[in-house]
């Protein structure tokens, strides 16, 4: 019937129940043309097939019409391979599980008892299983040893590949040679307990990356494009060139840099600096790919598209201050430098010592296999990745997003910490502040007016009186006069909500954000608005204080908006940076030593975010923000960000534990090991304990981010 | 001996079997929204108008 289907992707922040589910995949499936909704919940996503013929657009129209805001997803994200990387962890998890049970169950009939024959028999039968498992299942330790080892590096995975391998070898030599002891299921189980840690670990990060991905606020994919004959149409972001004339709605981003040819508005450049004040714009004035056209329609003069806009070249910046960290070493690995020789050491001299002691190479071999499996760290690779896991839960239930595997240990080492001002410390949009309108009639009509615009002063107002209880009243004649404001009539009388010596209010005597609202015939109100701070702030900057990271604020802003709020948090304060001067500020700290902990979120802030050796962005930040950051909290508070480098701190501490707990075992095995008294059955056991140990521990991070 | 002989081979039928199931399911994408799935049992099949 329909010769081509294609598939789109949109963002849903917003579904939130069951209801929302049902909603959007019955009106969907209704439409003529669409052939396949699907709701994921998890990632907060719905994927569509559909008729060729229909665009994105109109697609994104029909979910709006629904009740949803949804924005379009390029379906060929990078996250798709983190994805992928869970899934492969997931299948060898499935395989190792299968293989350590039926072992187990073949090992526990051995340690019983049986011999001659039987005992032969179910040694050929675990190596039939565990030699495939081993293949499949330890692939993602192998890779990973034998890149670090061809950089000439060591990590935790290059003990236990070495470990797996070689008991997996020996067992196979003893079963062939008809001798007593197999490993097969130490080396399995072994396999299957750091297969579980790794799982839950990059899981984990998926969830917060899911969450963190559908917080972000796109830019454009594209947009109508004017052609010389005066048609128009839709041209995707990419295939944008300069010189086209682009036509923009009031309500839509810029899909590219350029100047105003036509119409006058304002502009939200929160994307860009984190602030949503209203930016007027007229003819000649220069706007940003990404950015918000809030008031009338404007005809563009597309300057720069695609990887020239001011925002890829931010991108830029970032992804080169970013490669610092990338050379961050995990903790696990730091320990690996010095757990791996030793324990290799220590395996070579039991097998010295018993060559020298006379008890011929099989014997001597058998005692450094054991030697090898009994401080194969399993504890040690766990250690690490449940404490994180659990702490990463505990602060997810709280509103924070830990996006990056290694983000708490690098938080935990944090001394010192820089925030930004605009939309960090401040909530970044504009409240009400002072007189509010008292009466009810009048505020109904307010109301009434503030809902139609999109000026984020209107829409601050109508979202406080809707808090208060007032119903808009009902009025006629709406018009939005450019540059003034929207006029309207009710009840026979004319209402202006606007500047505010046209609206007929009194003119306000300072600098603050400040708006009018006058009804024909009676006293105009002034309404101020002003940028207010978080509303814990100070408690936070002070509890951060209390653990030892000193604040300072590093502003893009003037002197005179800076001042008065570095003065009431009594925080020392940089002010007029342009990105650039932050990134060095940061670089010249970590020289230093010092190890930053960057808190900001607009665009300006992204390379900043990226130098830092770790960084939070609030969620109300812009996407450029949220992706450098290692953490993203929600809500209007700041007190989050001291909870999360408390919990860091917790969590490093209960790892350092486990590292104590896993060595400690160690210390009590390796002399029986080197005894030549350790059995497969007394491996296994000691093995279990420990792991089970460990875990138990990392659980009472449940509550870490109390 | 002869007990084992079809015990064994049975037990790992059904262990194989289990694992073929689970890697089924998982390319089957049953892992891919585990929230939504436990919120789609909430939804009415037969209802008339699409509301909320």
């Amino acid at each position: 019937m329909n010769a081509v289907t294609e598939h789109s992707e949109f963002s849903l922040p917003g579904i939130r129940c069951a209801g929302c589910i049902a909603k959007i995949e019955d009106g969907l499936a209704r439409t003529p043309g669409i052939t396949a909704v699907r709701v994921n919940f998890t990632t907060k996503r719905v994927a569509i097939d559909h008729r060729a013929g229909i665009g994105p657009q109109s697609l994104r129209e029909m979910i709006g019409n629904l009740g949803f805001v949804a924005e379009p997803i390029n379906i060929e994200a990078v996250e798709d391979s983190n994805r992928a990387e869970s899934r492969v962890l997931l299948k060898a998890l499935g395989v190792a599980g299968f293989a350590a049970m039926n072992i187990m169950l073949l090992s526990v009939s051995i340690w019983s008892g049986a011999d001659g024959a039987t005992r032969q028999m179910f040694h050929w039968l675990s190596a039939l299983i565990a030699m495939p498992t081993v293949a499949y299942s330890g692939r993602p330790f192998f890779r990973s040893a034998w890149l670090a080892l061809r950089h000439g590096r060591t990590n935790m995975d290059v003990p236990i590949s070495i470990g797996v391998l070689i008991a997996t070898a020996l067992s196979l030599f003893e079963t062939m040679t008809g001798g007593e002891h197999a490993y097969f299921d130490g080396a399995v189980s072994l396999i299957f307990f750091l297969l579980a840690g790794r799982y839950l670990d990059s899981a984990m990060r998926d969830r917060a990356r899911d969450g963190a991905d559908a917080l972000l606020r796109q830019t454009a994919p594209g947009g109508i494009v004017l052609g010389d004959d005066q048609s128009s149409g839709w041209v995707s972001a990419g295939a944008m060139k300069p010189g086209m004339r682009l036509l923009v709605a009031a309500g839509e981003r810029f899909a590219a840099d350029g100047v105003v040819e036509q119409g006058e508005s304002g502009v939200d450049r929160s994307l860009v600096t984190g602030e949503s004040a209203c930016v007027p714009v007229g003819i000649g004035s220069r706007v940003i790919a990404g950015t918000l056209n809030l008031v009338g329609p404007l005809t563009v003069r597309v300057t720069a598209a695609g990887p020239d806009t001011t925002i890829a070249g931010m991108a830029r910046l970032m992804e080169a201050a970013g490669q610092g960290r990338s050379r961050y070493v995990r903790i696990a690995d730091r320990a690996a430098r010095y757990y791996a020789p030793a324990v290799h050491t220590l395996a070579i001299t039991a097998f010295a010592g018993w060559m020298i002691a006379g008890a011929g190479w099989h014997q001597s071999l058998l005692i450094a296999v054991a030697v090898l499996i009994v401080t194969c760290p399993c504890a040690l690779g766990l250690a690490v990745p449940v404490a994180q896991v659990v702490a990463s839960g505990a602060l997810m239930r709280r509103g924070l997003l830990v996006k990056d595997g290694s983000a708490l240990e690098r938080l935990a080492e944090a001394d010192c910490v820089r925030f930004d001002k605009t939309g960090t410390l401040t909530l970044g949009r504009p409240t009400l502040i002072g007189d509010t309108i008292d009466d009810g009639w009048e505020a109904s009509v307010a109301l009434a007016l503030a809902r139609v615009s999109r000026h984020p002063l209107s829409q601050t107002l109508a979202a406080h009186l809707q808090e208060s209880g007032v119903r808009p009243a009902d009025i006629a004649d709406v018009r939005e006069i450019a540059g003034m404001g929207i006029e309207a009539r009710c009840e026979g009388a004319r209402v202006r909500l606007g500047k505010p010596d046209w609206a007929g209010a009194p003119v306000p005597t300072d600098e603050a954000l400040a708006c009018g609202f006058g009804i024909e015939g009676r006293a105009g109100h002034l309404l101020r608005f002003a940028d207010r701070l978080r509303a814990d702030s100070g408690d936070a900057i002070a509890r951060l204080a209390a653990m030892g990271l000193d604040a300072v604020i590093l502003s893009g802003d003037r002197y005179q908006a800076v001042a008065p709020v570095a003065e009431q948090l009594h925080v020392p304060a940089v002010f007029g940076m342009t990105p650039d001067d932050k990134v060095q500020a940061i670089t010249r700290l970590g020289a230093a030593g010092r190890r930053v902990l960057m808190v900001g979120d607009g665009l300006n802030d992204g390379p900043a975010l990226a130098a830092g050796h770790v960084s939070i962005a609030p969620s109300s930040a812009s996407d450029v923000g949220q992706n450098a950051a290692d953490i993203v909290f929600l809500g209007d508070s700041l007190w989050p960000v001291p909870i999360a480098v408390a919990a860091a701190r917790r969590t490093m501490r209960i790892v350092r534990q486990n590292f104590a707990l896993a060595i400690g075992y160690n210390i009590l095995a390796v002399p029986l090991a080197l005894m030549g008294l350790v059995t497969p059955l007394i491996a296994a056991i000691a093995m279990s304990t420990s792991s089970i140990i460990v875990i138990g521990n990392a659980l009472r991070l449940t509550r870490c981010a109390r | 001996m002869s007990g084992i002989a079809v015990l064994i081979p049975i037990a790992l039928f059904l262990g194989l079997g289990g694992l073929a199931a689970f890697f089924w399911s998982l390319s089957s994408g049953q892992f891919e929204d585990l929230d939504g799935a436990a919120l789609r049992i909430l939804i009415d099949e037969d209802k008339k108008e699409g509301e909320g």
